[in-house]
């Protein structure tokens, strides 16, 4: 991996903007409503047909296959088993609406997909099965290099279409592993595929962090045998300590502008939230307090952060204005509340609940109050909405080693992540690329 | 529309590159590192000998703590008296104490327990005549604690604070 240079973040800035272009282009359609017939469920019925493959890609993945797993992992999609099928659409003039309708298909998405001289082009269909209406057509390209990043391209344009929610699938994830004594900080795409290392270690990481323009990640190091904080740009790899003070330096959240940082410092005492600017300058407490104040979040309008204190005895979560005052108590319900993170929207709070023994993630509906576990246990920790805040990502403990699964919001969905490293954990959910 | 998707693809293949090489190793000093050699004035100014002697006190250097307490118990008055009074009449020492924790809960909120049971000794030793200016508090929180624990004797062996020394 090379390290990129400045004028490549001067590009990078271009694309981005670019990009924004693409997804205002995607507002533009109207929103489909499709009518649910019959049960009680809210879940979509969808065909994913097997897109035909010109000639088929050399790492023998299907193009239809990433898709169909985009969808049901958000949780809004019953994805149809369509290989029994005798008749396979990959055109209009194919499909075979009374066999769809049998299927119990609502919506079904066909395509073709095309490789030649390393490009791809994928022309693609969503079809309302009931109406026997094409909901969107599109033709994609790109470098083969690419071919997974289409796919869920593809995903994004379908659940936005159908949901009215910007999808999450070309979003990026982050997490730590832990392989034979090594750790590492690495970035993936949101189903855990295409995985870079961006720091390798002999000490423990923790609590990676996105900007909010996600071109950076704030961690916490122990590789000076203490806790340090450091930032480091995933466009030049250049990483600066952020924080190293007498003490532990750990906890790092962005404010939603990406200028400063809440952090956690200890000097001589316990755990205190203080505010920093990005280079590291204009340092000053947030509250004082002479318990454990820690695990700072900052609401998407930037006035408020929520963190963890154990003031009342055991950790619960807490609240206080971003220019500081006097904290109020948030959680009340559970032996111990911890490891908040506030929704894009800042109307729920995910936390870990402990309860008769078992750590378990919640939903906190913070305009009615109400409390929804969404996970069953044992060990679950961290819990990392989506960018849209539909899909909860979260590392659990199975036998000692870490896992990563998402879960959607409603709790019905759970689906754990293939990754390859004995102990995963601290998962990280990076923003929307604006 | 094509184009902006050819972008955005770009865009992922930049953050993203094709090694699985970290971009940052930190096993790999960038610099020179400083020399970790205590010379023989060291040896003598800190009596490193009787933080090695296996049969000298100061040789013991782990206080263990109850399920979700930061007490220090009336067992190890002893050993934290030998380390104070080491402190105290070793001006140039420099002591560092570790709080861990087991792991059980977040990660972060185990960094600041162990800190509380780390603060928690300190406390103790500055009772006794060791100076905040020779001493830092940090911990690891559940990062060094057995990940296969079963039972409470085995969570126990975690919850503790590690005495060391710079230099030693």
């Amino acid at each position: 991996m090379k390290k990129y240079n400045l004028h490549m973040l001067k590009t990078f800035k271009t694309f981005a903007s670019l990009c924004l272009l693409f997804l205002i282009s995607l507002h533009a359609f109207a929103i489909e409503t499709i009518e649910i017939s019959g049960g009680g469920t809210k879940q979509i019925n969808i065909a994913v047909m097997p897109y035909k493959e010109i000639i088929v890609d050399k790492a023998g993945s299907r193009m239809h296959q990433i898709i169909a797993a985009d969808l049901y992992r958000s949780g809004f999609f019953r994805s149809l088993e369509v290989n029994g099928l005798v008749n396979k659409p990959s055109s209009l003039s194919d499909i075979n609406y009374a066999e769809m309708t049998a299927i119990q298909a609502q919506v079904m998405t066909l395509g073709q997909v095309e490789i030649s001289n390393n490009r791809l082009k994928v022309n693609w269909f969503l079809v309302d099965i009931n109406k026997k209406t094409i909901l969107t057509t599109m033709e994609y390209s790109g470098p083969v290099a690419q071919y997974r990043a289409i796919a869920h391209k593809i995903s994004d344009t379908i659940y936005e279409k159908l949901t009215g929610i910007p999808g999450v699938f070309s979003t990026k994830i982050s997490y730590i592993t832990k392989n034979k004594g090594r750790y590492s900080l690495n970035v993936a795409d949101a189903d855990g595929f295409n995985v870079q290392s961006v720091v390798g270690s002999p000490q423990p990481i923790i609590s990676a962090r996105w900007s909010p323009d996600g071109t950076k990640i704030a961690y916490v190091s122990f590789e000076k045998k203490k806790p340090i904080i450091y930032i480091q740009s995933l466009v030049t790899g250049q990483r600066t300590v952020l924080a190293n003070f007498k003490g532990n330096n750990s906890s790092p959240s962005w404010s939603p502008d990406g200028k400063r940082l809440a952090i956690v410092l200890t000097y001589n005492a316990n755990s205190q939230i203080y505010l920093i600017d990005a280079d590291g300058s204009n340092l000053k407490p947030l509250i004082q307090s002479t318990h454990i104040d820690t695990e700072p979040v900052w609401s998407p309008d930037g006035r408020l952060i929520y963190f963890t204190s154990d003031r009342g005895g055991r950790p619960q979560i807490y609240k206080v204005a971003s220019t500081g005052g006097e904290p109020q108590r948030v959680s009340f319900e559970g032996n111990q509340n911890l490891n908040p993170n506030v929704s894009p929207d800042a109307k729920m709070l995910s936390y870990v609940t402990q309860d008769e023994g078992r750590f378990r993630v919640v939903l906190h509906d913070l305009q009615t109050g109400q409390i929804t576990k969404i996970t069953d246990g044992p060990f679950d920790e961290a819990p990392k909405f989506s960018p849209n805040g539909h899909v909860i990502l979260y590392a659990h403990k199975i036998n000692g080693s870490g896992e990563l699964s998402t879960v959607s919001i409603d709790g019905v969905v759970r689906q754990s992540f293939n990754i390859n490293a004995d102990d995963i954990r601290e998962p990280a959910w990076a923003p929307f690329v604006k | 529309m094509k184009k902006s998707l050819f972008l955005a693809s770009l865009l992922s293949l930049f953050l993203i590159g094709c090694s699985s090489t970290p971009i940052v190793d930190v096993s790999k000093p960038a610099g020179p590192s400083a020399s970790n050699d205590s010379s023989s004035s060291d040896e003598t100014d800190l009596d490193l000998a009787s933080l090695r002697d296996p049969n000298n006190i100061l040789s013991k250097r782990s206080i263990y703590f109850d399920y979700d307490k930061d007490t220090v118990k009336a067992e190890y008055k002893d050993l934290l008296a030998a380390h104070a009074k080491y402190v105290a009449s070793h001006p140039k020492a420099k002591m560092t104490l570790t709080g861990n924790t087991d792991d059980r809960g977040s990660r972060e909120y185990n960094v600041s327990l162990g800190q509380k049971r780390s603060v928690s000794v300190k406390k103790s030793m500055n009772v006794l005549g060791a100076q905040d200016t020779q001493i830092e508090t940090v911990s690891f929180g559940e990062e060094r604690a057995d990940t296969n624990c079963k039972d409470d004797t085995c969570y126990g062996k975690d919850r503790r604070v590690d005495i060391s020394y710079e230099k030693e």
